[in-house]
């Protein structure tokens, strides 16, 4: 079979899935799952651009998805309009990630993720303590959802479908950027920051546009988030929520378009559905999550495929031998 | 700042003048306590081919890092095409016309050898920026690669992930990937290291076919196929220059036979 046909073949099943998701799915529950895991989809993919193809692991995500989120949230509060507050929450998380960004960058590793990991602790902080500007751990409420093009998203289904075209934009972009020459710098930087240097490359900006091509989208899903729960509270900024991410791209597999959305998809249905069903959902969460990293280190997506080859591979093995077999009788 | 430049440009006028492609002045650069460069001063004329020899730990690599950046001297200046460099951030010297290959394969081991080459290119090219394009569908920039791999004789194996390919095929991507930038001045950092007869032949063979346009810098400890090689022997020892002259003049000299050809 024609690898890219298939490969169309597939891309134009999910695409027909996820259209018709609101239609088989049932209740307007699970389509509100589908919506949270298609948003968080989007976290993942952001966290993704520096995890995977920058090799910069980041536990501070939450801190600019939460930054996204609560600027909107206080501006709507404050009387503003959707747009004003929404292209204000994009300026300000682009902002922060810049701060984010040369704070961070000045190194990679372990010290990369420790300086992210504060970072972070510092948003949730002003989150939680500041209690005028960010009413604490009462959170902000936020009243109504925007109506673009005269579009109500009040419903799930129509949320679900803002969602969706968000997350499909989002998908288009990182595609995009993978194969782009930009892509493939940053790659470069992974890889061998020191022959990256000597070849002409200015690597420290390479990861810094990174970090703010990372922060727009990680902004961009925050919003989401804000306008799904109508709701901003300090957890959102919390560590476990970066975590959370993180674990999102590395069980699906980072590095990979696909690992990060499988991965946000084991988290989400774990977190809601699952834990309606076992209290301790927590520890089935983990229990996966070591059966990953112990059979699948590069994450879910990736050793499937490799799983998969080595199957087949030995059951073409096999059929030969037993061709084999048979010929001198016959 | 501007008298000591006006004393140097009047002692030795000629000296950074176009005569010299490859200039290094009173370089000295310590590590802690240890000196590894101590006061070298190279001149290196267009389309010479240099070799430098010295023995382990005589600062060969670290002379090759100062010179391209990687490592910052504590004092003394590079000059390149007679332009001081010796403030120029290392990633700019690419463009400015200097390459190099690592002792150590310095390589993208998760890339095929074309996308090796082709993130040499890019590295020059301004299109490094582009989000929007594809870089597979940059046909002026995989061509030049091609061309590259040509040259150095991989071309039927390009599309071969670099995790597959043999020890001699490395280096000769090392290579390829420093002669796509086309420069001005090729350091190579022991190119025929690790290499068998056969494959030290062939990069032999690759390295005599580099057109004149290119000064050539090398380290290497191979002396038969590197006395061939070179016009003019540099002999490092502690950091120091101890010999410097024609290949005649420094295999002839005794301490070249004391410090490193031994007797």
């Amino acid at each position: 079979m024609n690898p890219i046909a298939l490969r169309r073949g597939a891309i134009g099943v999910a695409l027909l899935l996820l259209i018709t998701l609101p239609m088989w799915i049932g209740s307007a529950y699970y389509v509100n799952i589908a919506s949270q895991i298609l948003l968080f989809a989007v976290l993942a993919l952001a966290l993704n651009v520096l995890v995977g193809y920058g090799g910069l692991v980041s536990l501070g995500h939450a801190g600019l998805f939460a930054i996204a989120g609560y600027t909107a949230a206080l501006l709507l509060e404050a009387g503003h309009g959707h747009l004003v507050a929404d292209l204000a929450a994009i300026v300000v998380t682009l902002l922060a990630a810049a701060v984010f960004g040369v704070l961070s960058l000045r190194t990679t590793g372990i010290g990369f993720l420790m300086i992210t990991l504060a970072l972070g602790q510092i948003v949730w902080g002003v989150a939680y303590r500041w209690q005028s500007l960010t009413h604490g751990d009462n959170g902000v409420n936020v009243s109504g959802r925007p109506a673009p093009f005269g579009i109500s998203l009040s419903t799930a289904t129509s949320f679900y479908f803002a969602t969706l075209v968000v997350f499909l934009a989002a998908v288009a972009a990182m595609a995009l950027f993978v194969r782009s020459p930009f892509g493939a710098s940053l790659r470069g930087t992974r890889d061998q920051a020191r022959r990256m240097n000597a070849l002409g490359y200015n690597v420290w900006l390479i990861r810094f546009v990174a970090f703010l091509f990372s922060g727009f989208w990680s902004g961009v899903a925050g919003l989401l988030y804000m306008y799904y729960t109508q709701f901003v509270s300090p957890q959102v900024a919390a560590l476990q929520a970066s975590a959370e991410a993180l674990l999102m791209v590395i069980s699906g597999g980072s590095a990979t378009l696909l690992g990060p959305i499988v991965g946000a998809a084991i988290v989400v249905v774990m977190k809601n559905v699952v834990s309606a069903y076992i209290e301790r959902w927590n520890m089935v969460l983990g229990i996966i999550f070591v059966l990953i990293i112990t059979f699948m280190p590069e994450g879910l997506v990736p050793g499937s495929v490799r799983l998969a080859r080595l199957g087949w591979r030995n059951l073409r093995r096999r059929s030969g031998a037993a061709a084999r077999l048979e010929e001198p009788a016959s | 700042m501007t008298a000591p430049a006006a004393t140097a440009s009047k002692t030795a006028p000629a000296a950074v003048a176009p005569t010299t492609a490859l200039g290094v002045r009173n370089l000295c650069k310590a590590f802690g306590g240890l000196r590894v460069t101590c006061d070298v001063t190279l001149d290196v004329a267009p389309g010479e081919r240099r070799l430098i020899i010295g023995p382990n730990g005589a600062g060969k690599t670290t002379l090759f890092n100062l010179i391209t950046g990687e490592v910052t001297p504590d004092s003394g200046t590079v000059i390149l095409n007679g332009e001081d460099i010796t403030r120029v951030p290392s990633r700019r010297r690419a463009h400015l016309g200097l390459a190099r290959t690592y002792q150590i394969i310095t390589l993208f081991a998760r890339d095929t050898i074309l996308r090796n080459v082709t993130l040499a290119l890019l590295g020059l090219s301004p299109l490094r920026w582009d989000p929007f394009v594809a870089l597979d569908r940059q046909h002026h920039l995989v061509d030049t690669a091609r061309a590259a791999l040509a040259r150095v004789g991989l071309e039927h194996i390009a599309e071969r992930p670099l995790a597959q390919t043999s020890y001699g095929e490395r280096r000769r991507v090392e290579i390829a990937m420093a002669l796509a930038q086309n420069p001005r001045v090729l350091l190579l950092d022991e190119p025929f290291a690790g290499l068998s007869i056969d494959e030290r032949a062939d990069v032999h063979k690759l390295l005599l076919a580099i057109p004149r346009d290119v000064t050539m810098v090398m380290i290497e400890h191979n002396m038969d196929v590197a006395l061939e090689f070179a016009e003019r022997i540099t002999l490092l020892h502690f950091g120091e220059v101890i010999v410097e002259g024609s290949r005649a003049e420094v295999v002839a000299d005794p301490r070249t036979r004391e410090v490193y050809l031994g007797h």
